[in-house]
Order: C-alpha cells, then sequence, then structure tokens
C-alpha cells in the first residue's frame, strides 16, 4: 500500500524526482574527475554560469531580504511587514544555495574555510567570503524566527525578537558591503572587461540594481507562489512595491546612463557590435521597459501588468550579471563560452533544490502572513493577527503546548 | 646582487628560436610533450614559445612588481618573494581561479581534469634562485636571449643592447614600467602588441583598482552603522509622538464632546 501511495507523484514532483537522480550523478562526476569534466570552463574562461548566474545572481535575488528588513525595522515603515518573511526565506535560502553553488564551483571546496584564518585584506574575494559567511549566520539567526515559532519555542521566538535590530542592522551593513563588492572583484580587470560594463561604478551600480532586484523579486515570487501553493501577498502591498522599483530603476538608469556618457560611452552603446547589442537588450529590455511599464499606474495595478514589470527587471538583472561576468569577457579573451549540458544542468539541480526548499517552508512555516485572515491559521499552529494591523514581533501570541 | 629581487630579460632580437628554453623547464619540471610543439602555456608549460617567421617570443609570467593575482588571492596563497618570482602554494589555494581572471596577461593555468586541481604557472625556478643558480630558462639559452639577473641589472642591460645597436631594436623595454613594472622584461625589434603590455592600462598597478574602494569600508561601516541606528531611533520616535498625538487628539475631541453636552444640557 505505502510504497503504490509513494509512486503517485505529480508530474511536476517526477520532474524534480529526474533532476535529482541526474543532478546527484552530475555531480559525482565533478568531485572525482575535475571541473573539466562536467564544465565548458578553460584557462581562457575560467569563471562561467556558476560564477555568473549561481553565484553573482543569487547573491542579488537574495537582495530583497536587506532591503525589506530595513524598511521594516529600521526604517519603521510598518505597511510593508507582511512582506518582511518571504523576503527572509528567499534571502536565507538565497544564501544557502551560493554557498552550496560555490562548494561545486571553486576547485578545492575542502578548503573553502582558509580565507577565515589565512587573511589577505587586499583581496576583494577575502572581503567576498568573509561577507557570505557572515550574512549567512545573521540571515539564518533572522530566520530562525520563524522556526521557533514553527516549534513553539516561546524563549527562543523571545531572544530571537529582542536581538532583531541589531541583527538587521548588521544584515544591511554586510548585504551592502557584499552586494558592492561582487562588482569590485571586476574593477581590477580594465583591459579585459569591455568598457561598456567596465566602469569604476561598478560596486554602486551592482548596490543599486541588487535593491532593484530585490524588490522585484518580491512581487515574481508571491505571484509563482500563488500560483503554486495558493498563497500570496495582497495586490495593493505588491503594488507599492512596484513603485518602490519604479524609483530604484529610475536611479539606476541614471547612474548608468550618466556613467556612460561622461566615459564618452554612449556611442558605443549604439554602434551594434556583438556587445552593443547584448548592452541593447540588457538595458533597454532589463530597465527602461519596466521603469516605463510600472510607472503607468494602470499597469502596476493590474497583477498582470506587475507581474511582467517585475520580471523584466529580473531578467535585466541577471543579463547584466552575465554580461560582466561572461559575455563582457568575450572580447579581450577571443572566443565564446557558453556552459556545457551537465555545467547547466547542475545549475538547474541547485535552482531545484531551491525550489524544494521554498515550498517545504511555504507549507510548514508563516511565510505569507497576509493570508492567515483567510483560515489558514490550521495549517500552522500559529495565530498571527489579522494583516493590516501592524504586527509587533513582542505582541505575537504564541499558544502553548 | 644576493637579496636584490631577480628578474629575466628576454631579447627577440637576439632569440635564434631554438626553444632550449622551452625544453628545459619542461625537463626541470619532468612535463610531458615536445619542445617545438609548445606555443601556448598550459598546465605543464610554464614558458612557450610562438614563432612567426623570424620573430619568436617567449610566453611565460611576467612576475610583476605589484602582481594582480597575488592582491586578488582571498588566501595569500600568491605571493610576491622579495627574491622577485611570484610563488603559488597549494595547499593554501581554495581554487577560486580570481587569480586567473584578475592576471591582465592571462597566465595561470588550471588542472581542470583533476579532482585536486592547483593553479600552475612560471615560478622563476625559486628551488633554484634560492641555491644560487640561475632560472634553468636563462641558463639553457645558448644566445643571451634569454638573461638572469637583478631587476636593475637588467634594465641596465636592456638600454645598453639598445644603445649599441639602435637600429636593431625598438627603444622600449617592456615591463619597465607598465602597470607598475614587471620582474620579466623584453627587448623587442618592433613594438609588439602580443605581449600585452596594453598602453591604455598605464603604469599604475591594477591592485590600486581595487584597493581604492576596499579601504572604504572600515568608513562605510562605521558612518552606515551610525546612519542606520539613527534613522531607527527617529522613525521610531515619529512613530510614537504620531502615535502619541492621535491619542491625545481623540481624549480632546471626548472632552470636548463632554463639554458640548454638558453645555446642551
Amino acid at each position: 500500500m505505502r510504497s503504490l501511495k509513494l509512486w503517485r507523484l505529480t508530474f511536476w514532483q517526477w520532474v524534480f524526482v529526474v533532476i535529482m537522480v541526474v543532478g546527484v550523478v552530475l555531480s559525482v562526476v565533478r568531485y572525482t574527475q575535475g571541473l573539466g569534466a562536467v564544465t565548458n570552463l578553460s584557462d581562457q574562461f575560467p569563471w562561467g554560469l556558476w560564477v555568473g548566474f549561481d553565484l553573482l545572481c543569487g547573491v542579488g535575488l537574495a537582495a530583497g531580504g536587506f532591503v525589506l528588513t530595513a524598511v521594516v525595522y529600521v526604517f519603521h515603515v510598518e505597511k510593508f511587514r507582511p512582506v518582511v518573511r518571504a523576503t527572509l526565506l528567499t534571502a536565507f535560502l538565497g544564501y544557502l544555495l551560493v554557498t552550496t553553488a560555490l562548494l561545486f564551483d571553486i576547485g578545492r571546496p575542502w578548503a573553502i574555510w582558509h580565507p577565515l584564518v589565512m587573511w589577505n585584506p587586499h583581496s576583494v574575494m577575502f572581503e567576498v567570503a568573509w561577507c557570505v559567511t557572515l550574512y549567512s549566520t545573521v540571515l539564518a539567526l533572522e530566520f530562525s524566527g520563524m522556526v521557533f515559532e514553527k516549534l513553539k519555542w516561546v524563549r527562543a521566538v523571545k531572544v530571537q525578537h529582542a536581538i532583531t535590530v541589531p541583527l538587521v542592522i548588521c544584515g544591511v551593513l554586510l548585504s551592502t558591503l557584499h552586494q558592492s563588492s561582487l562588482g569590485t572583484v571586476y574593477l581590477i580587470v580594465p583591459g579585459k572587461l569591455h568598457a561598456l560594463w567596465y566602469t569604476p561604478a561598478l560596486p554602486v551600480l551592482f548596490w543599486v540594481s541588487a535593491i532593484g532586484v530585490g524588490l522585484a523579486m518580491v512581487i515574481v515570487e508571491s505571484r509563482l507562489s500563488a500560483r503554486a501553493f495558493g498563497r500570496q501577498l495582497e495586490m495593493p502591498l505588491l503594488t507599492q512595491v512596484g513603485r518602490a522599483l519604479v524609483a530604484v530603476l529610475g536611479v539606476y538608469a541614471s547612474i548608468r546612463i550618466y556613467d556612460l556618457a561622461s566615459r564618452g560611452m554612449l556611442g558605443r552603446a549604439f554602434d551594434f557590435s556583438y556587445e552593443s547589442s547584448l548592452f541593447l537588450v540588457e538595458f533597454v529590455l532589463g530597465v527602461v521597459a519596466p521603469f516605463v511599464l510600472l510607472a503607468i499606474p494602470k499597469v502596476r495595478h493590474n497583477t498582470r501588468g506587475l507581474y511582467a514589470g517585475a520580471l523584466l527587471a529580473v531578467l535585466g538583472f541577471v543579463a547584466n550579471r552575465l554580461n560582466v561576468s561572461i559575455t563582457g569577457f568575450e572580447g579581450a579573451q577571443g572566443g565564446r563560452y557558453l556552459p556545457s549540458f551537465s555545467e547547466a544542468f547542475i545549475t538547474l539541480f541547485l535552482v531545484a533544490l531551491g525550489f524544494g526548499a521554498f515550498s517545504l517552508a511555504v507549507r510548514y512555516l508563516n511565510i505569507f502572513p497576509a493570508e492567515h485572515e483567510e483560515g489558514a491559521h490550521g495549517v500552522t499552529g500559529v495565530a498571527l493577527p489579522a494583516a493590516g494591523v501592524p504586527q509587533h514581533p513582542e505582541v505575537v501570541p504564541i499558544p502553548r503546548a | 646582487m644576493s637579496n636584490e629581487p631577480r628578474g629575466l630579460l628576454f631579447d627577440m632580437v637576439r632569440c635564434a628560436g631554438c626553444r632550449a628554453c622551452v625544453k628545459e623547464c619542461k625537463s626541470i619540471h619532468g612535463f610531458p610533450g615536445e619542445a617545438k610543439d609548445t606555443t601556448e602555456l598550459s598546465a605543464t608549460a610554464y614558458t612557450a614559445m610562438v614563432t612567426d617567421g623570424d620573430n619568436h617570443i617567449r610566453k611565460m609570467c611576467r612576475h610583476c612588481v605589484k602582481p594582480s593575482c597575488a592582491s586578488v588571492c582571498p588566501v595569500g596563497a600568491l605571493e610576491k618573494s622579495p627574491l622577485g618570482p611570484v610563488t603559488y602554494d597549494a595547499d593554501k589555494c581554495i581554487g577560486c581561479r580570481y587569480c586567473m581572471v584578475a592576471c591582465p596577461f592571462n597566465v595561470p593555468r588550471y588542472e581542470w581534469h583533476s579532482p585536486v586541481p592547483a593553479v600552475r604557472k612560471c615560478d622563476m625556478c625559486i628551488d633554484r634562485l634560492k641555491e644560487g643558480k640561475i632560472p634553468a630558462c636563462a641558463e639553457a639559452c645558448r644566445y643571451e636571449a634569454t638573461v638572469a639577473g637583478t631587476r636593475e641589472e637588467l634594465l641596465e642591460i636592456a638600454r645598453k643592447r639598445i644603445a649599441e645597436d639602435p637600429d636593431m631594436y625598438y627603444h622600449h623595454v617592456y615591463g619597465e614600467k607598465e602597470l607598475g613594472g614587471t620582474s620579466v622584461l623584453f627587448l623587442t625589434p618592433t613594438p609588439v602588441e602580443a605581449l600585452g603590455y596594453k598602453e591604455a592600462l598605464g603604469e599604475t598597478p591594477l591592485p590600486s583598482l581595487t584597493w581604492n574602494v576596499l579601504e572604504k569600508i572600515p568608513g562605510i561601516v562605521a558612518g552606515g552603522g551610525a546612519a542606520l541606528m539613527g534613522i531607527w531611533w527617529i522613525t521610531r520616535r515619529r512613530n510614537e509622538i504620531a502615535a502619541l498625538e492621535r491619542l491625545e487628539a481623540r481624549a480632546k475631541r471626548a472632552a470636548a464632546a463632554k463639554e458640548a453636552n454638558h453645555a446642551v444640557s
């Protein structure tokens, strides 16, 4: 009987199982035969999809965590409180994924702890390593509240709430350093990275675009989880997030254009070379289009319009990171890099793991509190005050077991 | 010359393309492959030679005076030795390959097919230097095309060679000043772009580009932390005051209503 039940998986669950099995096989190949056996990495392109997508985009997509915690806990904008949990979850999972991806990408993963004891403060990578470690710890502590709440560990919840504000401030500082330092990484390659992307403003651009994509991901995720689990955030709230996104996209676009103009690169942006085309796709479709779309109130108030705008912003962000880390190097390095099938599959494997963890968390933890109004209390066993009422952590009633 | 940083000078004008340097390098490291086929650096070729007609160019690590690879290495696996070479310690390396990305000359190579991979590049035969010998490639050269010495000595030799034979040489010592200078210097008959000394990159060492940002971190942390705490305090106080004002207004309205009631009655 039991085995029969096990076989009754949905289509997507089967897809998930297949991805897991193939992913584990490819992982074994990677760790026994070396990076060359599964990737298209080479001495010309030592960094590829795993750095460009898994690491750079993974960290960026997690930025909602620091943006929203800052808005709610530091700036005390209470109306966004219902969004915090979803962004914290994404951020925490994002960083777990980034760490896992690092274990695949670095050649000697067993030595991953070395930067903690072998210091080179002149290295941006050293700073990045410390930021990943410290911010993952901060995220784990911030996220732990939701788990303690589920486990009904009242005392742990209280302790966690007491240290929330200092944690949030540390998180914002570490994120600011980490997001910007991923841009700083590329400051040392002026001769290799194409001038449309190489600029002394890289750290600032990386930081601002991370804030934007953090907001955009709140909208995209809410939409995805609405389709998958029937849980989402309220539309008026998401519309407000969309409005904030317009502002951030505007700031980002202004810095980007000003930077190109001041370096005399605007002409090269429109010479329709390989790089210019990539830049135009990235900037017009991924920055200007979502800015214009979401600036129109009618679009912003429409579920589909809002989602489309946010999705464009996310894709534009991904395109930017891939251009900075991969395609922007192709001219100087001579040749093209495309990930191998196995390389792309391992990325898919990690993303699927993330989706799996996300759905478990949404199922078992209070991630979308706005929904609890509609009688979802039974699922989690924890009653939260109705949405709209500012939910001070101090007053969240936790039923004793 | 005992304690001064050493270097190598490669003189394209004198090189006959015999590849004794490449052969000797392979031989002392026990690397497989034929010297005559070695035209590109690899994990088993720390030096290589490209031949184009009568022109022969050696490829190898330039042992920059201010090396990008050592500056970007998060664990200090790559280091600029006071003896001149940029050395690598595989036991420290985590395999992030930032050194390969950062090297302006695309020198470091990786063991892509090893489960325990290491970065591979020339170390200027540092073990031989410590024994008082010169690098194997320089010892193997019969034409004084690859010359060993202190960097200062080599610069002097290079200038002398240009002065003695001004028609044969391009009047520039590659590696003297570019990017803060390299410990490997090049003399050429004409400008040679393939060496990778890009004029646009100037004479400032590349590590200063990242350090300019990194050194701001303590300020960002202190200033940002103070600003965030300030904002936290101000916005909280503002919310408190707003709540108080609402309460007061309500109390006032209630009192006014009471008075009005009294007045009516």
